[in-house]
């Protein structure tokens, strides 16, 4: 469903470890809603000198209030800052729905959801969805310590079964979330795995994920002003169903793709054959001249 | 009685003043889901080049006070996508279309204003200067006069005689009345003022360009008193020429500002990437604002600020005081 612009209230704003966590009253977001999907928020109140929106993928809507809307999020910069002071009932201009859910599977089909830090965020509505469909789900979530460690106990309470590896080693096993793909894909014979974690990770999962044949649908964290597709800011070059590489924006397009779509390898840059890339179109002349 | 908002745009008239700005309110698609778009004055779409681009790569956006600095690169879908898809929809949905083309020669965008004027439902083409000239080792076609008058006079031969061609100007030159005065003799039926300011940001944590097209470019309310001065200055020199007022607009008073300054009409830009319904916003904002003031015609205000300036000699001093009851 198409998304809106409303004027949400704060209900909570609460410390979770590390993170913020930001609930808010948006009924019309609320009901929209479909996992994976995010929200802007415009920050700094009505004179800011902020301007671009902030993006925060939704943690969960509950049909309480009319309908709230919550998302996690690191108090790092000033935008983020100020939500992190908010109070309740303090009004905030917010836009959504907005993005590409994570498809779900029709049929029963075993589920690994795999996050890191607090980008694990949308896994645990999605979670709810796939056990509504009978489709078993383990968790695989990852930190850099116990305290960025986000949805632990909801892991452990509603998946199959729940792994955890941190950094630092305070928290499950020492490592990297990668290092425990294999054990984890075998283990829960995973069919299908749905990716909320910073690009590298995300580009190793999929690279690994291919040589069992799994597909991937990977959540992209990249940065966002508008959340709409207008300042064209949050682009990756993906590969459409076609075979033609084009320079997309996550926020319409995704932000959840499908992982062998994307060209990881060329993130942060233009190939040479996406669609308009310098030299494109004189070799596609060249070819109809030629024929 | 609310204020009559009609305005016009060269010999076109328009319900209101109050315009998207190129390349901040995509292809219309992105803001409908927000805002009517048959509401709009009209919508300036994002430049459009013969081929399709991709534009830069990543990161493009870096936030600054009161500002944003983009190096985007001119990605869009290249004329023919436009035509086909982007054109058709906006009209379906009662939009008012002005087409900002874009190019690398001055055949590129005279090829582009042929290529519209044989389309039905533009209603005025808006050329957008600040693009690389591929025959000058990439130097803007904006930032000499000559060069800027080439390309207007190029497009306004290449299009329909009936469509308005607005030349947009940047701010980023010596003396924007000598470029203003080149593209009005080179035949352009009014100007957009200004284009967004080239800067730049480093970040200091990878001690790096924060955009990885090095530059950016400026918009939002820290240029605005750039545009402010540009519209002034050009309305100085040209009291008769439609101009469109645009830089950093986030509210009716800031549009009043603008067309104060001498602009006919007002686009709506890096506003929208913070609120996607700022267009009608700030038209509402603005009715109110002229409310206020007493004014009956929105077209009334524009050049007001330079009334016993020298320019607009009938227009009696003191019409327009904010908080004071209105002349009988």
């Amino acid at each position: 469903m198409a998304p809106v612009q409303v004027r949400g209230t704060v209900l909570t704003v609460r410390r979770v470890d590390a993170y913020h966590a930001l609930t808010l009253v948006a009924p019309a977001i609320a009901t929209r809603f479909r996992p994976g999907q995010f929200v802007t928020i415009a920050v700094g109140g009505p004179q800011t000198s902020m301007l671009g929106r902030r993006a925060f993928a939704v943690h969960d809507v509950r049909p309480d209030h009319g309908g709230t809307v919550e998302f996690v999020f690191e108090a790092g910069g000033p935008g983020t800052q100020w939500l992190a002071g908010l109070r309740a009932r303090d009004p905030l201009d917010v836009v959504g729905p907005l993005g590409r859910p994570f498809p779900v599977p029709r049929d029963v089909t075993s589920c690994l959801l795999l996050g890191v830090g607090y980008a694990s965020a949308p896994l645990f509505s999605l979670a709810a969805r796939l056990r509504d469909r009978g489709c078993p789900v383990d968790f695989l979530l990852g930190a850099a310590s116990a305290d960025r460690m986000f949805g632990a106990l909801t892991a452990r309470r509603t998946g199959r079964s729940a792994t955890f590896a941190t950094s630092d080693g305070s928290f499950g096993v020492r490592g990297a979330v990668t290092g425990m793909l294999e054990q984890v894909i075998t283990q829960a014979r995973t069919e299908v795995i749905y990716a909320c974690a910073p690009v590298p990770v995300l580009r190793e999962v999929v690279l690994f994920a291919s040589r069992y044949e799994v597909p991937v649908q990977a959540s992209v964290d990249v940065p966002m002003a508008c959340g709409t597709g207008v300042c064209m800011g949050c682009v990756l070059p993906v590969t459409g169903t076609d075979g033609i590489t084009r320079i997309v924006r996550a926020c319409v397009d995704g932000p959840v793709f499908r992982g062998d779509l994307v060209r990881w390898d060329d993130m942060g840059t233009i190939p040479f054959d996406a669609v308009g890339a310098p030299g494109w179109k004189r070799a596609s002349t060249e070819s109809r001249h030629a024929g | 009685m609310p204020a009559d908002m009609r305005a016009r745009l060269g010999h076109v008239e328009l319900p209101n003043p109050v315009l998207a700005a190129a390349g901040c309110a995509g292809a219309g698609r992105e803001i409908a889901q927000f805002t009517d778009v048959a509401r709009i004055g009209a919508l300036i779409t994002k430049s459009i080049m013969a081929e399709p681009r991709t534009g830069n790569p990543a990161p493009r956006l870096a936030e600054t006070p009161s500002g944003l600095l983009n190096s985007v690169g001119l990605q869009g879908p290249g004329i023919d996508a436009f035509l086909q898809r982007d054109l058709p929809w906006l009209l379906s949905r009662g939009a008012r279309v002005v087409v900002s083309i874009g190019g690398q020669t001055v055949r590129e965008y005279a090829g582009l204003a042929a290529r519209l004027s044989d389309t039905a439902g533009v209603t005025a083409i808006e050329v957008n200067l600040s693009c690389p000239n591929a025959e000058d080792a990439g130097r803007e076609f904006a930032l000499d006069p000559q060069t800027a008058a080439g390309v207007v006079a190029a497009v306004r031969g290449g299009a329909r005689y009936d469509i308005p061609v607005f030349a947009k100007l940047s701010p980023d030159v010596t003396d924007i009345v000598a470029v203003a005065g080149a593209c009005v003799a080179a035949g352009a039926d009014g100007l957009s003022l200004v284009n967004a300011l080239l800067g730049m940001a480093i970040d200091t944590v990878t001690m790096r360009p924060a955009l990885a097209g090095t530059y950016g470019a400026l918009s939002g309310p820290a240029i605005r008193p750039v545009a402010v001065r540009c519209v002034w200055q050009v309305r100085e020199a040209f009291p008769d020429l439609p101009i469109i007022g645009t830089g950093g607009i986030c509210t009716g008073a800031d549009a009043l500002e603008l067309l104060l300054a001498g602009a006919t009409v007002v686009g709506v830009g890096t506003a929208i990437v913070h609120d996607p319904s700022a267009c009608a916003r700030v038209l509402r904002e603005l009715e109110e604002e002229l409310a206020a003031i007493g004014v009956d015609r929105v077209a009334d205000v524009t050049g007001q600020a330079h009334r016993g300036h020298g320019v607009n000699g009938g227009v009696p001093p003191g019409r327009l005081h904010r908080g004071l009851p209105r002349p009988a």
